[in-house]
């Protein structure tokens, strides 16, 4: 085993790149939930978004137009989930886990034609000097812009909730719907903008992957990042910041297990590709024992169907 | 220049199948304590609620301060000085006092300066409130001040109160009435929907009656007996509910030294609660809600366990042993919240008679259900209680809130219990039903089993129970006699004034 073969200013920036898909689906999924929605599509719409954004991509030439298709894509798959559970007041688990598998079909029909295409590369951001500066340089400064975008999503959406009167009402909306209602908020409008959000924050987490992370399309690329996604925003106790950690620790461990195995780490190669999912499941387990519902966080109404009787 | 502030002409809104309101017309003046008064189903939260701007009405209309006025939402409604405190709060537990203050204004200033504002206006009426703390950890009193002075920040014209007193001890109803007698002298005009008529008696001016969607009355409230007032509202002689007096039995439910943590975050722990109840006995537990009532029915029916020796059923320890166990010994109990708790909505009422009935009923067979005797259990409790309902093969859910109340209490009372638990047994329940349960409560009690009801129906405690204790944050006070109290010892009993200032009030 020959451990000097991993850098640290490599392996961080890795980190970066492969965490950015989950980070971008789970600040999505962290919006919709604080709206007291439960859409555990996230995968399905991930998977489409990915499709969406390769297919604009080759046939425009342009990776940005493709991360705008693949935006729209995702969210206009999401106002399927949307108009079923607000409209029609149908379950949300057994919706979401509905979503999931049609979007996993759909996105293999429509990627039928491009398999094996390679998309046109996105530019690294050019930061001029910054790149230079040794280690930091790598680490920080070397990126595309879909990461600074990512993480201005993330205090985007930390200044919208905990700053702004929109993220109140919205919060107030995911804590108790008829409380809401009774004040003259518009519940299910509100919802289905939250719900919208989340499917494009997805579609752009997929887009990443197929565009940018692998870059190539291929049947059920995200192999179960949604999930990730969506444990992480439990992990995180839906705080915007701790998104980013959750997700940074994924990627960490999912970096440095290739890593290990590219060492030639004496375990089964299994055993390091499940550790990602172990240590997520680990985390969840030590953050749900022996503690009440307020202590984790959750919106009161999550999952909650809304009727309004009046 | 008239004198009225609001005026409501033909006021009309069906539902499907119900009259709600039936041309409702009155007058709010300037600055005046209007009663609207009606038992439940009467249709006075459809008619606050069209005043609110939340239902439109189907024919009607409204004019305030001279100028038509037909609010297509809340927020219209806010605007013009139309303000509301909700029978069931409208706050959110997990948000601050200050958010919940702002989610209910129009333009609420930046968060500092709310927070200061709702300082000097808590203040100056006499309702302290930290403007930082969650609202989850705050009692029932106080998150009704955050209500209020939601209300109060936006300088209403017109305040509408729902049942607002239904939650405070007697001592927070007084400091209530003072702030709203201040406000009215100030020129707000409130309009205060209860169905307690000394309430009513004591603080308003003049009073609307409705029944069945219909102005039955009009009254001077403080002219006319509380009697006088219940029977215009329901429409008929009403009947007190009494009993021989019985000679006080064995010790049939010892409870002694109960301590549980809640197993809601937002609950109360109970804290070494002692209590005795004997043969022939009802023992009313009073207390503002949220203060253990949920967390000791759950103790007692045994849907949390205890320390087995805590709790004792005619001497056998039964703190250990579930609800099924508990009930094939004699220990019954009726929840507070019928729909999904006491009864499964969606299930007929044969079923959910059999479900508390299965063992005591014998209406299993080696575990297979015998469904003619469930069905006949179920056929005696609508029969004996007077459930309207065309027959047992129909869901819980489609019976109204009394009715539904009559058939959860019959089918504990009539399978014959050593010792029953009751919370809150006529609560959102019309009079004469009402009247009905305690009546079968107080027979079962004559019978010669313990009966424990839990209540925050002060008068109906004082009505059928023999001691009275109280719950106060988890605690219970020593049992007393109804008889030798006052209502200002059970205030005090019941934790007094929850640190409101009365002198601020009265300056």
């Amino acid at each position: 085993m020959n451990l000097s073969g991993i850098s640290p200013e490599v392996l961080i920036a890795a980190l970066m790149v492969a965490s950015t898909p989950i980070l971008l689906a789970a600040i999505g999924e962290l919006v919709v939930e604080k709206a007291g929605v439960l859409n555990l599509g996230v995968e399905g719409m991930m998977i489409f978004g990915a499709i969406c954004g390769f297919a604009v991509a080759v046939e425009t030439g342009s990776p940005a137009l493709g991360f705008l298709g693949a935006a729209a894509g995702a969210a206009a798959l999401s106002m399927l989930f949307g108009v079923l559970t607000q409209f029609l007041l149908s379950n949300q688990v057994a919706t979401g886990l509905a979503l999931t598998l049609f979007g996993l079909g759909l996105s293999a029909l429509v990627g039928q034609g491009y398999v094996g295409v390679t998309p046109p590369a996105m530019a690294k951001l050019d930061l001029g000097p910054l790149g230079d500066i040794p280690f930091f340089g790598r680490v920080l400064f070397g990126h595309d812009a879909m990461v600074y975008l990512s993480l201005a999503l993330v205090a985007a959406v930390w200044m919208f909730l905990n700053r702004s009167r929109a993220g109140l009402i919205l919060r107030a909306v995911g804590e108790s719907h008829d409380a809401a209602h009774a004040l003259g908020y518009r519940v299910v409008a509100i919802r289905l903008g939250a719900i919208a959000f989340g499917g494009a924050c997805a579609g752009l987490g997929g887009a990443y992957l197929s565009l940018i992370r692998v870059p190539q399309w291929t049947e059920g690329m995200t192999a179960g990042a949604g999930w990730i996604a969506l444990a992480i925003v439990v992990f995180a106790s839906w705080r915007p910041w701790r998104v980013l950690l959750g997700a940074y620790l994924f990627g960490g461990v999912t970096v440095l297990q290739l890593n290990l195995q590219a060492a030639g780490l004496a375990v089964p190669v299994e055993y390091l590709s499940m550790s990602p999912y172990v240590v997520t499941i680990l985390v969840l387990v030590v953050m749900s024992s022996g503690r009440g519902r307020a202590a984790l966080n959750a919106p009161a109404s999550l999952g909650r169907v809304f009727h309004a009787t009046t | 220049m008239s004198d009225v502030l609001l005026s409501i002409e033909g006021l009309t809104k069906a539902y499907p199948g119900v009259l709600a309101n039936d041309a409702v017309s009155f007058d709010i003046r300037k600055g005046e304590i209007h009663a609207l008064l009606g038992e439940n189903g009467a249709g006075k939260s459809t008619l606050v609620k069209m005043i609110y701007g939340l239902v439109r009405p189907d024919a009607g209309r409204m004019t305030l301060d001279g100028r038509p006025y037909a609010p297509a939402s809340p927020h219209e409604a806010r605007a013009a000085g139309v303000a509301m405190v909700f029978q069931h709060f409208s706050l959110f537990e997990a948000l601050s006092v200050a958010e919940n203050v702002a989610l209910g204004m129009e333009n609420p200033p930046p968060m500092r300066a709310l927070a200061h504002r709702i300082r000097e206006v808590s203040e100056t009426y006499g309702l302290p409130l930290d403007p930082a703390r969650v609202v989850g950890d705050l009692s029932a009193g106080e998150r009704q001040r955050v209500e209020i002075i939601r209300c109060l920040l936006q300088e209403p014209r017109l305040l509408i109160m729902d049942e607002p007193t239904s939650v405070l001890t007697p001592q927070e109803v007084e400091i209530l009435f003072a702030t709203l007698r201040r406000l009215a002298g100030e020129g707000t005009s409130i309009l205060y929907i209860s169905h307690k008529l000394e309430e009513i008696r004591a603080l308003c001016d003049r009073a609307t009656i409705l029944r069945l969607g219909r102005v039955v009355g009009r009254a001077d409230p403080q002219a006319l007996s509380a009697r006088e007032l219940a029977e215009m509202m329901v429409g008929q002689e009403l009947m007190t509910p009494s009993r021989p007096p019985a000679p006080r039995g064995e010790v049939v439910l010892d409870v002694a030294a109960l301590s549980l943590a809640s197993p809601s975050p937002f609950g109360t722990s109970l804290k070494s609660v002692t209590m005795q109840v004997h043969a022939g006995e009802i023992l009313g537990i009073g207390g503002v809600a949220g203060n253990g009532q949920d967390e000791l029915l759950a103790a007692l029916s045994g849907e949390m366990l205890a320390p087995a020796d805590a709790i004792r059923l005619c001497g056998i320890e039964v703190g250990q042993l579930g609800p099924t166990a508990r009930r094939r010994l004699g220990l019954l109990a009726a929840p507070e919240e019928r729909l999904g708790h006491a009864a499964a909505p969606d299930m007929t009422l044969t079923e959910n008679a059999l479900m508390t009935g299965a063992v005591r009923q014998r209406l299993l067979n080696r575990g297979f259900v015998r469904w003619g005797a469930a069905r006949e259990f179920a056929c005696r409790i609508i029969e004996r209680f007077d459930v309207r309902t065309p027959g047992p093969e129909h869901a819980a859910r489609s019976l109204s809130g009394g009715n539904l109340q009559k058939f959860v209490i019959g089918r504990e009372i009539l399978q014959r219990p050593l010792a029953l638990v009751v919370n809150q047994p006529t609560w959102g329940v019309d009079a004469a039903a009402a009247a009905a349960i305690r009546q079968a409560l107080m027979d079962l009690a004559a019978e010669g089993a313990a009966v424990v009801v839990i209540s925050q129906d002060l008068d109906e405690l004082m009505e059928i129970s023999d001691r009275f204790a109280a719950l106060n944050e988890g605690r219970l006070s020593a049992p007393r006699p109804t008889a030798e109290l006052t209502v200002d010892e059970i205030g005090l009993m019941m934790g007094g004034a929850h640190d409101m200032e009365v002198a601020h009030v009265a300056g």
